[in-house]
């Protein structure tokens, strides 16, 4: 029988329907598991995601070709039926399941499996086959849970607060940061958003998702006409002179990779929370262990590893070689 | 354990010096004496002795976690650290511990006295009931590696902060021959007497590198002798007995046997502060001949006859009993001198010989004679200065001879540890030889963390091949390698081994076929060998 997915230099292919799924080269039909910059890029001729994912799209692609579906809803496409489901991942993030003859198979795109009460949680899909991102694929990848990290970010924010300092917390623009967002308590004091987290903020908002008061970060804008304030920044802007105007700060970064001690100390950054949108360790075994799929493709992450674990776990288990980074170790250097 | 583990997080994580005192200084006001006691002997090097193999812990995490262990090894690859992959693989406790740091330090010292099976039990126990930032900790001090990086000056500043007694004299009180069994708290900071112990050695003056002659005025108000390559030591004599300090406050007295006989010739209470130099017919034997007996605690007869030491003597810090770090150096330096002119010239002992000059450019001259005389620069210390505790700019410079350096060939990468693990940073390097490349030395430091960013993702693009943690690379990249000595070693391939190699800078200019030979660095261990 032939595959239902083969995996092409252009990504991953389906000949039955003859389409993408998240392709990294220009291709005549793309179909799109979320809006993270590694997995929506530039220069489909056509588009197909959830109506929150194309939301996005439009703001960062500009004028595309992108037509949406609700999740759980079936779609022919030539011989393939494929329908999205939530992943947990972002909002509108989907797992994009593909039936041919009798086949399922589903590539996951980016998942979590733990509820951050932002994106839709994470719906296990049963299939064949299962084509599994593994950014934090070792064991030594387990996140802290949900609650703790609220309370951890919440009394940083307030002993900034009594001590006089800003509080500046670096996060990925789509998905983290509207999360973060979500956990911190606005009454200790005013949020104020770097330019990049408010144009998304902006895109979710105007899809319902209901997010605190937030500032936007403009020239008159800085530490004494907002004391006490916390700052939700992309990592990057965090040291340059655009975090200067804020004055004495304590500052920090969200990312699964601050798990690791070096890490958090190369980053040089006053705190280190451990939060990610991706699966851990228990995640990704959980999820795939859920699928009842017997052949497991893994693709980046640390995918020599994880793979080698699926097949001491008794699974049909291969690397699959692809261009996306997911919250990658070199990158995390910039946006984690 | 929960107090030390959140000061351990706070200096871990800040890069501010600042906070990092604050914390210290928050800690040392409001712990038990005890905690307090074993904070300061962990922070100051006094480690519990290790209580497990490494391989051991590794095999029973691995068997707690449910892991195979090649996935436990390739974790640890990642992370870098033993006990931080321990304390990361590990389960989530169960019924969680609130004991303090001393009774978890009693604990892994009674493990350590009870059989295998009794201790594996032991240890188990503990990982199950501390959470992640204390199960690291303690697993730290299980392997006998914790490490923290906060200088004994840093945690003195936060002592004094959090005592009100001045820094020096904390610095004082913090050295020597103590741990938290011979002492308490009070005894060791809070007790008026810091000489109640005779072996305490006084804080080492140290200098920084000369930044520019300009600064120092007229050429009439230093002193200037040679900077000897030995091991700095501190020779106490007290109550008939002696004692031999490292600069990093190591006893070496039994390493050093020969040094017994100043006893005799010596008077009771002195200090000298000095160099230990292999030495034979009036002249310094090359660091090697002193390598070879470091780190032995016994030292053979034949060694001893190979690679005999004096003690070069540079200051005196105590006469008759009397503290005299506050004359000023000429007067320190004349009494001294009128001691070791009483001293045969049979014993172990000399006068560290004075440069004379009348001008800058003659001092100059003199310093380019240092690799031959077997020194590594000029020392210069102001007529008038004190002897102050710890590394002080003003008073004392030193004036360090240039290193040697050589172009070489980077052929292998491996990652470091701790803060740089997941960084490239341990290099091999090579130089020419005819169309092949001989490995002569390793280098991991003198980049910036964004160099080492940038040649770490070549690496990861461009390995060859692996051999467990060290990567092979396409020989691409030329560095320009400095060191400060360079001796025949038959161990090595490339028949040299060099001292204190680091890289100087990345010739990204500089194309392999440029970079230096074999012949080259046979040479250079001609010239200075």
């Amino acid at each position: 029988m032939a595959d239902v997915l083969t995996f092409t230099d252009r990504g991953i292919y389906c000949p039955a329907g003859d389409f993408y799924i998240d392709p990294w080269r220009p291709v005549p039909r793309a179909l799109i598991t979320h809006a993270h910059s590694d997995h929506a890029r530039w220069g489909m001729d056509s588009y197909l995601s959830t109506p929150g994912t194309a939301a996005v799209m439009r703001h960062r692609l500009g004028d595309i070709a992108v037509e949406t579906i609700a999740y759980g809803a079936q779609q022919q496409i030539g011989d393939a039926v494929v329908s999205f489901h939530p992943a947990g991942h972002v909002p509108g993030s989907a797992q994009i399941r593909i039936a041919v003859k009798g086949q399922v198979w589903v590539v996951s795109g980016d998942y979590k499996t733990v509820d951050d009460g932002l994106s839709e949680p994470f719906d296990p899909v049963p299939c064949h086959a299962f084509i599994s991102e593994c950014t934090f694929g070792l064991p030594i990848f387990n996140w802290t849970p949900q609650d703790i990290l609220r309370d951890q970010i919440n009394r940083w924010w307030a002993d900034c607060a009594t001590s006089g300092k800003t509080a500046i917390l670096g996060a990925y623009a789509l998905g983290k940061a509207q999360r973060l967002l979500r956990l911190v308590d606005p009454a200790i004091g005013p949020i104020l958003t770097h330019g990049a987290v408010e144009n998304t903020n902006e895109v979710l908002r105007a899809q319902g998702i209901a997010l605190p008061a937030t500032i936007r970060v403009d020239a008159t804008v800085t530490g004494k006409t907002h004391p006490g304030a916390l700052v939700l920044a992309t990592p990057s802007a965090l040291g340059t002179t655009w975090a200067k105007r804020f004055g004495p700060s304590s500052t920090a970064f969200a990312s699964g990779w601050m798990a690791l001690r070096g890490v958090r100390r190369r980053r040089a950054a006053d705190r280190g929370f451990i939060v990610s949108d991706h699966a851990d360790w228990a995640g990704l075994n959980a999820a795939i262990k859920a699928t009842g799929a017997e052949k497991i493709f893994v693709t980046h992450g640390y995918t020599s590893a994880f793979q080698r674990w699926l097949a001491d776990q008794g699974y049909d288990a291969h690397v699959v070689s692809t261009d996306y980074q997911g919250e990658d170790f070199d990158s995390s250097e910039d946006a984690a | 354990m929960k107090a030390f583990a959140a000061l351990f997080a706070q200096l871990d994580e800040s890069t501010k010096t600042s906070v990092k005192v604050a914390a210290m200084a928050d800690y040392f006001r409001n712990a038990p004496d005890q905690d307090k006691l074993w904070t300061a002997a962990l922070f100051t090097g006094r480690r519990p002795k290790r209580v497990i193999t490494a391989s051991k812990l590794r095999l029973w995490a691995a068997e707690v976690a449910g892991l195979p262990d090649w996935l436990f090894e390739e974790s640890y690859s990642i992370v870098g650290d033993l006990a931080e992959t321990i304390a990361l693989v590990l389960p989530a406790p169960g019924q969680i511990s609130d004991e303090s740091l001393t009774y978890w330090i009693m604990r892994l010292r009674e493990l350590g006295l009870q059989d295998e099976a009794a201790r594996k039990a032991g240890i188990i126990a503990a990982w199950d009931s501390l959470p992640h930032a204390e199960r690291f900790l303690f697993t730290k001090l299980l392997t006998g590696g914790f490490r923290i990086g906060i200088s004994a000056k840093l945690m003195t500043r936060a002592l004094a902060l959090a005592t009100g007694q001045p820094e020096p004299e904390l610095t004082h009180k913090l050295m020597g021959n103590w741990t938290p069994d011979s002492v308490t708290w009070h005894s060791l900071i809070q007790a008026e007497d810091p000489t109640a112990d005779q072996s305490r050695p006084y804080p080492f003056y140290l200098a920084y590198g000369l930044e520019g002659l300009d600064s120092l005025g007229p050429p009439a108000d230093w002193s200037a002798e040679r900077k000897w390559d030995g091991i700095r030591g501190q020779f106490i004599l007290r109550g008939g007995s002696h004692y031999l300090w490292s600069r990093g406050e190591d006893l070496m007295t039994d390493r050093f046997p020969e040094l017994a006989q100043l006893c005799d010739a010596l008077p009771d209470g002195t200090v000298i502060d000095g160099e230990v130099l292999a030495f034979a017919d009036e002249a310094p034997l090359p660091f090697a001949a002193l390598q070879k007996r470091i780190g032995r605690k016994t030292v053979p007869r034949k060694l001893l006859a190979e690679a005999p030491v004096i003690l070069m003597a540079y200051d005196l810090l105590e006469q008759d009993g009397h503290d005299i770090r506050s004359l000023p150096f000429a007067e320190r330096r004349g009494r001294l001198a009128d001691i070791v002119a009483r001293v045969s010239t049979r014993a172990p002992l000399r006068l560290s010989p004075q440069v004379t000059f009348t001008t800058w450019a003659e001092l100059a001259a003199e310093r380019a004679k240092s690799r031959d005389l077997g020194a590594e620069g000029l020392m210069l210390k102001r007529h008038d200065s004190p002897y102050l505790a710890g590394r002080k700019k003003g008073d004392w410079w030193k004036w360090k001879v240039d290193p040697l350096t050589i172009d070489a060939v980077m052929i292998y990468a491996q990652a470091g540890s701790g803060r740089r693990a997941n960084l490239f940073t341990d290099y091999t390097f090579a130089v020419r030889d005819g169309d092949a490349l001989v490995p002569f030395t390793k280098a991991y430091s003198g980049l910036t963390d964004a160099e080492f960013r940038q040649i770490t993702a070549w690496v990861r693009k461009n390995t060859l091949q692996k051999f467990g943690p060290v990567r092979q690379v396409p020989p691409l990249h030329v560095f320009e390698i400095a060191f400060e000595g360079i001796n025949e070693s038959p161990r090595h391939k490339s028949g040299v081994a060099l001292r204190f190699p680091r890289m100087l800078r990345w010739r990204q200019d500089k194309p392999v076929a440029e970079a230096n030979t074999l012949a080259d660095l046979q040479e250079m261990l001609r010239l200075y060998g």
